[in-house]
């Protein structure tokens, strides 16, 4: 199957991932990706057909709990670890004009 | 024989029985840390006066009958991937360089509970992705067996602390071996619980469906009287699963009577060191003589294991990590003009080389037109390894193989070959997918002085069987000592 990393994937996957690669990295990421990925295609050897896709061990379904505050207000502390925060909120570049 | 030198149980019953203070055993161990710090370098971060004001608590509640747990004023350590309230929180990387958790993971609260006193947090691969602590952007741990060689990972730092007797027990995490691996590097007892046992609030996720919290300790005994005190039932994360019985220390009968043992001849193929493959045999003979009745068996599907999980993990990594984005903790780039710009610019910088390789790697895998020739194919063959035990635990109690094909490699040798990094994993990564508890206990030690790590897998929540069979080997094999000075010499110091 081997799929072919060119430089218009791994474009597309710095996108999705929201990384700046440079050029460098770039060519590096496409190499390493293609590598690992001939050796994942190792499970082509599988037959899988008749097996489903297995998400959880163990035979569990959603888990509900009641919607209630057990904890105070951490507003503060949560705020601290803010590389920038202005008015109790965190700050970041204009996103609307 | 000097405080170090005691396991944390013995140490839990001295304080008990008023023959040292918690202050002591804080003391002793932070003297030990100057002492070994510099070169073995296990800590990212030390809280000696917090500790110390630590113990005064913890004594007076010891004094006033309050705490009577086991392992109350012991001096311990906790992997920087565990959140702990008001101590910074790293996992390794400079996108967590400064970040002070508002709390503390389920874990550490129940170890507060018992009595336990942190002197700090643990050196680790970033983000938990590595297998020897060389990517922690705080550098690398050493190996205290020997400096020249890695600790293993990806909780290698927490192996080292324990191994050089700065703490007498450790916490790490196991996502594909990240306990197991570094414990048999450092000549240490860790185990992996089964899935759902630790909860795992205020772990910072890398492989959400393959986390676990669990102990590092000297000995079967301490990881057992730790896993007592981690595993719990929590709300908090819906995964945790409740269990009727949480008595493990119960199960520390030191023999094996009547024990079904199997060993996967496929564990003991090609790319597995000599000297490791004697050391396994060696040690199911010391299992017959404790009582065990042991077999050879072919368990199947080994070689589909590795890239099965590099899928998964890097899969639910790509999404977990999402959320380091410079704006809510963290390191934020110091230029960019709009919002893109800084969340890109941010990530790039704040994250290391393997930590932007699996994140896309599991974009990738998680992309449209890619998702279900990668994504489900990962998941369908993680179901038929799941399968492969299944078939092997309804004939044995206890798989017992290596816990890794060699011993810690030299500093430097590992990280220019990411795959071949990988496959080093295993004899480790099949037991995340199928959920399995796994422990490695130290055997021996190979012809250039490192430790080689037993590995024993049981079917999940048979945490006790392992504990029995672990306390019947190492009964049979004899006290191991650990490279603490004074204690037993550093070999590779001749």
């Amino acid at each position: 199957m081997a799929v072919k990393i060119d430089d218009k994937i791994i474009e597309y996957v710095g996108i999705l991932a929201k990384l700046n690669l440079s050029e460098e990295e770039k060519k590096k990421a496409g190499e390493d990706m293609s590598r690992m990925l001939e050796y994942i295609d190792k499970l082509n050897e599988l037959d899988t057909r008749g097996t489903a896709p297995m998400t959880h061990i163990f035979d569990i379904s959603n888990v509900f709990r009641e919607d209630e505050i057990t904890n105070g207000d951490q507003s503060g502390e949560m705020l601290s670890n803010a590389p920038r925060q202005k008015d109790k909120q965190y700050q970041v570049p204009r996103t609307v004009e | 024989m000097g405080l170090l030198e005691l396991t944390a149980l013995e140490l839990g019953k001295q304080i008990k029985e008023k023959k040292v203070s918690v202050k002591e055993a804080v003391e002793a161990s932070f003297s030990r840390i100057r002492e070994s710090e510099e070169t073995v370098h296990a800590f990212i971060t030390l809280e000696e006066e917090k500790a110390l004001k630590n113990a005064e608590e913890v004594q007076a509640r010891i004094d006033a009958g309050v705490l009577s747990g086991p392992l109350a004023g012991v001096p311990m350590a906790v992997k920087d991937n565990i959140c702990t309230e008001g101590m910074k929180t790293t996992c390794g990387s400079r996108i967590l360089y400064n970040f002070v958790p508002a709390y503390s993971a389920q874990a550490v609260t129940n170890l507060k509970k018992a009595g336990a006193v942190i002197v700090g947090k643990t050196n680790m691969d970033e983000f938990a992705m590595g297998s020897t602590t060389e990517t922690s952007w705080f550098g690398p741990t050493a190996n205290p067996w020997n400096k020249k060689h890695v600790p293993g990972g990806s909780s290698g730092g927490s192996c080292a602390a324990v191994a050089s007797g700065e703490v007498f027990y450790a916490l790490g995490s196991d996502t594909g071996g990240s306990i197991r691996q570094p414990s048999s590097f450092c000549g240490v007892t860790g185990i992996k619980p089964t899935y759902g046992t630790v909860s795992r609030y205020g772990l910072i996720a890398y492989g959400s469906s393959l986390d676990q919290i669990g102990p590092v300790a000297r000995d079967t005994a301490d990881c057992a009287a730790v896993l007592e005190i981690l595993a719990s039932h929590d709300k908090k994360d819906s995964t945790s699963v409740p269990r009727k019985d949480y008595n493990f220390t119960e199960a520390l009968t030191g023999e094996a009577k009547g024990m079904k043992i199997g060993i996967p001849s496929d564990y003991l193929g090609e790319g597995l060191d000599d000297e490791i493959r004697t050391a396994v045999l060696q040690g199911a003979e010391l299992l017959k003589f404790q009582g065990a009745e042991v077999e050879f068996f072919d368990l199947g599907m080994v070689e589909y294991a590795i890239p099965a999980y590099y899928v998964i993990a890097s899969a639910e990594a790509s999404s977990n990590l999402s959320r380091f984005d410079g704006v809510k903790y963290g390191y934020r780039t110091g230029e960019y003009e709009d919002l893109h710009e800084m969340y890109k610019k941010s990530r790039s910088e704040g994250f290391g080389t393997e930590v932007k390789r699996r994140i896309m790697l599991g974009s990738f895998v998680l992309s449209s037109g890619y998702y279900d020739a990668y994504y489900l194919k990962a998941l369908r063959t993680k179901a038929l390894i799941k399968q492969a035990f299944d078939r092997a635990f309804e004939k044995y109690d206890i798989i017992l193989g290596p816990a890794a094909p060699s011993t810690a490699p030299a500093m430097g040798e590992s990280l220019c070959d990411p795959l071949k990094m990988y496959l080093g994993d295993i004899y480790t990564v099949s037991v995340n997918l199928a959920g399995l508890p796994g422990i490695s206990v130290p055997c021996k030690t190979d012809e250039k002085g490192l430790p080689i790590g037993l590995q024993m897998l049981a079917d999940c929540f048979e945490e006790k069987k392992l504990f029995r069979a672990a306390s019947a080997y190492e009964k049979a094999r004899g006290r191991w000592e650990l490279p603490i000075s004074g204690c037993r010499p550093d070999k590779e110091g001749k």
